[in-house]
């Protein structure tokens, strides 16, 4: 065979130099490995997550828009300002929901990255907190990319979009956390997130008061707003950039979306552990 | 449990009594004994679903045993789990690395879940690659590269933190031979100096060249255990002689060489001879006018000591 390098043997382990470190540690060396990736892929990522929300306010905001006359639910902004808020959640969502689905059973199935991460001192529990972590730092660059180009449009009324980007993350996370709990007892081939974004993500964003009103709506179809996290986002935004929302309403909808995300992490958590831990 | 001067547990890095592991309706670990000390290469033998890999998920620390005892380090896996991952390292059957990243990153990203600095896992690398020889491959990704190297790398990845002891899962399953021998011989060196080396797999030449002693697992149980030459002496003859026929007719010749071996095994297009002058054994074969197709002379393998104890071949 080839000749002998140099160094002949590996230092002799008397002790191994491994440890174990903290869970918040844990999950911020998790997220340091996911950013080296990223720093290699980022491009691609970006357009997918960023620009293309821009192209729907664009093409409805700006052109559709046009065609929209200050009817009753306008009352005195312009379209574009209307769904600005809502197509940053929807947008923010439809990321949360992809970067949850499909990279994470990739993680356990075909990249099998998270098979070589338990194999560490790194546990299931910390691994799926620092994929979520990592979902919601996405969806901030993502959210403060729509914020300065909407800007750029004309598409805030004012200083409340500070507190829009915030809450459209919060609204990704809540939607990210279950789903990622979902990816971890998904089995197939990764069609059910096909599905998920046909017949969950998609009417959400049509019918969840992206567009408009849900008042417009016929009544029987009010309880599957309600239950629709798109719309308890898209409430919480356009009060805190358009206004007219009261407190108790405000509350009610964070709490809906508080509730998902609990319930989501400890889902995840759970069903993390038991995917690589068997 | 004596001690050495530095402090850490001398004698057994592994224990295992009675160690069970059952998932829902099949037992795939069925109570099993064994003991690996330190600086030692340890094998499991045996078939596919013998319960090599489910032992070894419970030593790695990511397979909760359902019965037993079991100890690594000195630690129990259950409530020691990330404890014990810090100091071992671990060699998946298939290869897990991040084939977006390149060599270089696979190995210092890896090294970062150990708590290690990254001024550590940059000389770390360095030092890594030179010993699995991809270091004029250092910067490139890792999917082109081919599986001989793709193992090596898994198994410096292995090494990122020190470990005290090394698990391998069947190292170098669907390896060419020429990379194969590459394997085992950095494998012998990383035994020289002194990692302990607990391997699995389901080829005997695997287990006689890298292995100091081995256990020999058939369905979920042990079936024996000691050096390979050891069971090869208890189980076996010294020589083999193969009598090759066309497939079907061996049974034909049994009865006229069966006095002439201590024992006979018959196999689909063969009959096997157990004796201590396998030459010797030949002549009186040709002797009695058996005309095999072909014949061989070797030595008992494990393969043999396989065959003995459980009657059926290793790979089939």
């Amino acid at each position: 065979m080839a000749t002998d390098t140099p160094r002949q043997t590996l230092t002799t382990p008397v002790r191994a130099t491994g440890s174990v470190v903290g869970p918040w540690r844990a999950m911020a060396l998790r997220m340091e490995v996911l950013w080296s990736w990223y720093r290699r892929y980022w491009r691609a990522n970006l357009y997918s997550s960023g620009l293309q929300p821009l192209l729907f306010l664009g093409a409805m905001g700006l052109g559709l828009g046009s065609q929209v006359k200050d009817g009753s639910f306008l009352g005195g902004i312009t379209y574009l300002q209307y769904i600005a808020p809502s197509l940053l959640v929807s947008g923010i969502v439809a990321t949360a929901v992809n970067e949850a689905g499909h990279p994470v059973l990739s993680g356990f199935k075909w990249k099998q990255d998270y098979v070589a991460v338990v194999a560490t001192p790194i546990t299931p529990q910390q691994l799926y907190g620092a994929q979520l972590l990592w979902i919601v730092l996405r969806l901030s660059i993502s959210a403060v990319i729509y914020g300065l180009a909407a800007a750029l449009f004309g598409a805030w009324t004012g200083p409340g979009v500070l507190l829009a980007l915030p809450l459209a993350v919060f609204t990704g996370a809540a939607c990210a956390a279950p789903v990622m709990a979902f990816a971890a007892v998904t089995r197939g081939e990764g069609h059910a997130f096909v599905a998920l974004n046909r017949f969950v993500v998609l009417p959400m964003t049509l019918f969840a008061g992206t567009f408009f009103p849900v008042d417009r709506l016929p009544g029987p179809c009010l309880p599957l707003v309600w239950i629709s996290p798109i719309w308890h986002g898209n409430e919480l935004v356009r009060a805190v950039t358009l206004g007219g929302l009261s407190p108790l309403p405000a509350l009610g909808h964070a709490l809906f979306l508080v509730a998902m995300l609990v319930t989501g992490m400890l889902a995840g958590r759970r069903s993390f552990y038991r995917r690589l831990v068997i | 449990m004596s001690r050495t001067e530095a402090g850490f547990d001398d004698t057994a890095v592994v224990s295992a009594r009675g160690l069970k592991k059952r998932f829902d309706s099949f037992e795939a670990v069925r109570g099993i004994d064994f003991e690996v000390a330190r600086g030692e290469a340890f094998g499991l033998l045996g078939p596919n679903g013998a319960g090599k890999s489910s032992t070894m998920r419970m030593i790695a620390c990511t397979s909760p045993r359902t019965g037993g005892t079991l100890r690594v380090l000195g630690m129990d896996p259950q409530t020691h789990g990330p404890a014990i991952r810090a100091r071992i390292g671990t060699v998946p059957q298939t290869d897990n690395l991040d084939m977006e990243l390149t060599v270089r990153q696979n190995l210092q990203t890896y090294g970062r879940y150990f708590g290690l600095s990254r001024a550590h896992v940059r000389d770390k690398a360095v030092e890594l690659m030179e010993f699995a020889r991809l270091s004029d491959r250092a910067d490139d990704e890792v999917q082109p590269l081919s599986g001989g190297m793709k193992r090596r790398l898994a198994i410096a990845r292995g090494l990122v933190n020190d470990p005290e002891v090394l698990l391998l899962d069947e190292p170098t399953t669907g390896l060419d031979p020429q990379a194969r021998h590459l394997l085992w011989e950095r494998l012998f060196r990383l035994k020289q100096s002194g990692v302990t080396l607990i391997l699995t797999t389901h080829y005997m030449d695997e287990a006689e060249q890298l292995c100091d002693r081995l256990v020999v697992m058939d369905g979920g149980l042990i079936v024996a255990e000691g050096s390979p030459a050891g069971l090869i002496e208890q189980y076996s003859t010294r020589e083999v002689l193969e009598l090759r026929f066309h497939p079907g007719t061996q049974t034909r010749y049994v009865s006229a060489v069966e006095d002439l071996a201590e024992r006979v095994e018959v196999l689909p297009d063969r009959l096997l001879l157990y004796t201590k002058n396998a030459d010797a054994t030949a002549a009186r074969v040709s002797e009695r006018d058996v005309r095999p197709l072909s014949s061989l002379v070797r030595r008992s393998t494990l393969e043999d000591v396989f065959l003995r104890l459980t009657g059926r071949t290793l790979v089939d």
